[in-house]
């Protein structure tokens, strides 16, 4: 028996080490929990894009749950979600608001008008200085906000049908269920 | 072209190409030599998002730049270091800082190694004990097998 525990112990890391890719494969480990979740979005008054002499602000946006979706121009991956937003973006039940984050608003406008425009309206934040506040640190990454402003679930990396159908929609059914 | 010709047009090139290079390194206005040093301590301890595996004080990141930006001018504003880390903590959860708070969440982290060690100890001295009451010597053939 007492031989044997060493072989235990060798099997006992194995199993550490298969769980720990096991887990890697269903959760991404550069995904940073937002502290924001179930806390009032920062208040904010970013340019529309099409528009720029028109701010819109946090208050502004109240009333109604929106998802606030970053994205860029210069963004790989906003590329592969773009589809993905045009084809389910008008049957969320939710207004979907561009953010145009870090981007040339010619080269924003230009990618819009050539893929497609899926957002309601598009606000743009040149300098990134409020994607800070909202604690942004790449794109795409989309944000349920309900009508009273608080932000209810967080999306880091692109929306997928898969992640729209087994994320998004519960989130914006609980929504829908308490303000009716 | 002569070779010395040559060799100059190189210099000239390369005289070009580093003031782009030190420009990379992101100077900002400190105030005195004491400033920076807080400004390097405070930003050595803070993780860049982008680049997980990088500090914001090392990191080339966009967001870095930015978030380095946003870390002077709250120094500016007088912010201490606590509040500029909380700043930071309260838009990108604790993962933001290098050093984990203490707290029951973190309890496991922090003390779980010397939870191992105590366990090995035990280990250690129930084994010497039993083999001592056992009349067998400590260091036996069976044990240079492993």
């Amino acid at each position: 028996m007492s031989r044997l525990l060493p072989f235990f112990g060798f099997l006992l890391l194995v199993a550490l080490f298969g769980f720990g890719i096991w887990w890697n494969t269903r959760h991404d480990p550069r995904e940073v929990p937002s502290p924001l979740i179930d806390r009032p979005a920062p208040a904010f008054a970013l340019p529309r894009l099409d528009q720029p002499d028109k701010v819109v602000s946090k208050a502004s946006l109240l009333g109604r749950p929106y998802l606030l979706n970053v994205f860029g121009s210069w963004c790989v991956a906003c590329g592969e979600e773009h589809p993905v937003l045009m084809a389910e973006g008008r049957q969320l039940g939710v207004a979907l608001i561009g953010y145009n984050y870090k981007d040339e608003p010619d080269a924003a406008r230009q990618w819009l008008a050539e893929h497609g425009n899926p957002y309601e309206l598009v606000i743009a934040d040149r300098q990134g200085q409020t994607a800070i506040d909202f604690g942004v640190y790449g794109a795409p990454e989309s944000f349920l906000v309900d009508a009273k402003g608080v932000i209810r679930y967080k999306r880091i990396g692109p929306l997928t049908p898969q992640v729209i159908e087994q994320e998004l929609k519960p989130a914006i059914a609980a929504i829908a269920k308490e303000s009716p | 072209m002569s070779r010395a010709l040559r060799l100059l047009a190189l210099v000239a090139l390369l005289a070009l190409v580093l003031p782009l290079w030190a420009q990379a390194i992101d100077p900002l206005p400190f105030k005195n030599r004491a400033e920076e040093q807080r400004f390097q301590n405070l930003t050595a301890q803070l993780r860049c998002l982008v680049c997980q595996n990088e500090n914001l004080a090392d990191s080339n990141a966009d967001l870095a730049r930015d978030l380095r930006h946003q870390v002077f001018a709250q120094m500016q504003a007088g912010k201490n270091d606590d509040e500029i880390k909380q700043y930071m903590v309260d838009r990108y959860s604790d993962f933001v800082l290098y050093k984990p708070p203490l707290e029951p969440g973190t309890w496991l982290l922090w003390f779980g190694p010397l939870l191992v060690l105590l366990a090995g100890a035990v280990t250690v001295v129930v084994t010497v004990r039993r083999r001592g009451r056992q009349g067998t010597p400590v260091a036996t053939a069976e044990g240079d097998e492993w």
